[in-house]
């Protein structure tokens, strides 16, 4: 499946903080609300300007700190199409595929704020449509593959009934 | 080729042997999650179809996080936990029963168990020889109800510890040192096993501090040997009988080495915020600290509470800083009360907050105001995670902050000694 949309470009250091501020964690049972939330504290105008289909860019270590899956579902419910970043943080990795939001590993110093994107989740190919630069993220570990082929790991479960590793 | 503490553990629940970097289903001896996390899981398990958990007894909720409720919203999700609970069977702790890491390693954490917990510290049971490691609420909402998770088999990093403490500096120092040199990715998917000499004079409390920031560096794992420390530690919480001997093989590949000679160390911070920027305690501005937090799952053990009370015995809180106390459980609270330690705090003008998780994840119980600067035993200084993003948060151990409660301002407490 390809996707296209604008970059919203973060710097290292972003933390589930970040994304799902803790102050506001009395929304936790109502993630379309808490979800307006999403990255306040560093781009305030994030949440009113995002359009579906667009991409978090972020640097090393991504969605590192508290293990806070609401983080992952956030991003995805503002309608962002994939994550990229050079490198994650373990939990938040997991909790992404887990909720059905492609994370991408790739060289994001190469990718500015603003780009227009183009993936093909299918391939991890992107092509930069404002730079002209195609870059193509490493395939993940078969078991991620299949859950985030799935849906994420609720549909996963439906499917299949139990945990599949294989 | 022998194996490290993570493949012995992890090879014992895939039911056969198993090498760093390869996939396996493992079997879950014990999981949890609490209030933060548990309505999700609540919320996925009811999306999964899943009626009822594997087993109940190896499952428990913790209400420690918004605990007692400060809005009607966690009262909701309390409400709807309780019956969670009452509904499936899985064990609830409810408010003032303590912080889920501290209780699990009372009641629960053996050496060799698998243990996970939809909290990122649940890397605290590495303390006891358990390989424990946070997840998100839908693994462990599959956890729970099937009794096994997949996981990847870390590789380890071998962190070698000589030498004893000088005076003033403790475990939490060490594992402050250890994120500052490593960044905070530098053990990524990685365990941590921290082996050497230096152990027979860390504590299992002095350990779950070092276990339970592991994951500030990003390792999946914080692992130590099981020892006589081991065993005393499971005798004074009534369960000697679930010791069992483990240590990784004298040969075992460690990806990583580090050694570090524990009678160097200083007493060290780590500055607003992020938990690596770390500086010895020498080369920090003595800065005006507005309140100081001491406790927590980190620092809330009844020997961090000791530490912490020597300084503060016979001595005033500076009137310009607030100090506010958090024991982990209410075992430890009830300890604290039986010997007087309590008494202290509150002689020297600190608060004693119930055990849970409040100020440190800035739910409730000590946010802080614009600009403020707090010192704090917990694990974490990130922009905003006491509640206000325009604030400060230093950390370091309890010494450290007992001695900057007295002065007001970030002091070593090697001043007060």
């Amino acid at each position: 499946m390809k996707i296209k949309g604008k970059v919203w470009k973060f710097g290292h250091g972003i933390t589930t903080d970040h994304i799902a501020p803790g102050r506001f964690f009395y929304l936790r049972s109502n993630l379309p609300e808490f979800a307006k939330h999403c990255f306040e504290d560093v781009r305030p105008d994030f949440i009113s300007k995002v359009k579906p289909g667009d991409f978090v860019v972020g640097g090393e270590n991504f969605g590192f700190g508290s293990s806070r899956e609401h983080a992952p579902i956030m991003i995805k419910l503002c309608g962002i199409g994939a994550v990229l970043a050079k490198s994650y943080a373990r939990i938040f990795f997991r909790n992404a595929i887990n909720s059905g939001l492609p994370a991408l590993i790739l060289d994001t110093d190469q990718i500015n704020d603003g780009d227009e994107l183009e993936i093909d989740l299918g391939t991890g190919t992107l092509k930069n449509i404002t730079t002209g630069r195609e870059m193509t993220a490493p395939p993940l570990p078969p078991v991620m593959q299949a859950i985030i082929h799935e849906g994420g790991l609720v549909e996963h479960i439906k499917k299949h009934g139990r945990l599949k590793l294989d | 080729m022998g194996k490290t503490l993570a493949e012995k553990i992890l090879s014992h629940h895939a039911g056969h042997d198993v090498k760093s970097g390869e996939f396996a289903m493992v079997k879950v001896d014990f999981t949890y999650a609490h209030d933060g996390t548990a309505p999700l899981t609540v919320q996925q398990m009811e999306a999964m179809g899943i009626q009822k958990l594997n087993n109940p007894s190896q499952c428990a909720v913790f209400l420690d996080h918004a605990a007692p409720s400060p809005r009607l919203e966690h009262s909701n999700d309390h409400q709807s936990l309780r019956n969670f609970c009452r509904r499936t069977g899985a064990i609830l702790f409810d408010i003032g029963e303590g912080v889920s890491h501290n209780i699990v390693s009372e009641k629960f954490a053996r050496p060799g168990d698998l243990i996970l917990g939809a909290d990122s510290h649940t890397c605290t049971l590495g303390a006891l020889a358990a390989f424990s490691t946070g997840m998100g609420s839908t693994d462990i909402a599959a956890a729970m109800a099937f009794g096994h998770t997949w996981m990847r088999v870390p590789e380890s990093f071998g962190v070698f510890l000589r030498g004893a403490f000088p005076s003033g500096v403790y475990s939490k120092d060490l594992i402050l040192h250890f994120i500052g040199e490593i960044g905070a990715d530098g053990a990524t998917y990685k365990a941590l096993e921290f082996i050497g000499p230096a152990l027979e004079n860390l504590s299992v409390a002095a350990r779950a501090t070092i276990s339970n920031m592991a994951i500030e560096c990003g390792a999946k794992a914080g692992l130590f040997p099981s020892d006589a420390l081991t065993r005393l530690f499971l005798r004074e919480h009534g369960r000697e009988h679930d010791y069992r001997e483990l240590e990784p093989d004298a040969d075992a590949r460690y990806e990583r080495k580090f050694q570090f000679d524990l009678s160097r160390l200083e007493p060290t911070v780590a500055c607003p915020h992020f938990v690596d920027q770390v500086k010895p305690i020498s080369q920090v501005e003595r800065v005006n600290v507005a309140q100081v937090l001491i406790g927590t799952c980190t620092n809330g053990r009844l020997e961090d509470l000791h530490i912490a009370a020597r300084f503060l015995k016979g001595r005033r809180v500076s009137p310009e800083t607030r100090l506010i106390v958090t024991l982990s459980s209410k075992k430890v609270y009830l300890e604290a009360l039986a010997d007087g330690t309590l008494q202290t705090f509150l002689e020297a003008g600190g608060v004693l907050i119930g055990p849970g998780c409040g100020p440190c994840v800035g739910v409730h119980q000590g946010i802080l105001a614009d600009g403020e600067v707090c010192v704090g035993t917990q694990n974490r200084n990130f922009e905003g995670r006491m509640g206000n993003p325009k604030s400060f948060i230093y950390l370091s151990s309890p010494a450290t902050a007992a001695a900057t409660a007295i002065a007001g301002r970030l002091t070593d407490p090697r001043e007060f000694l």
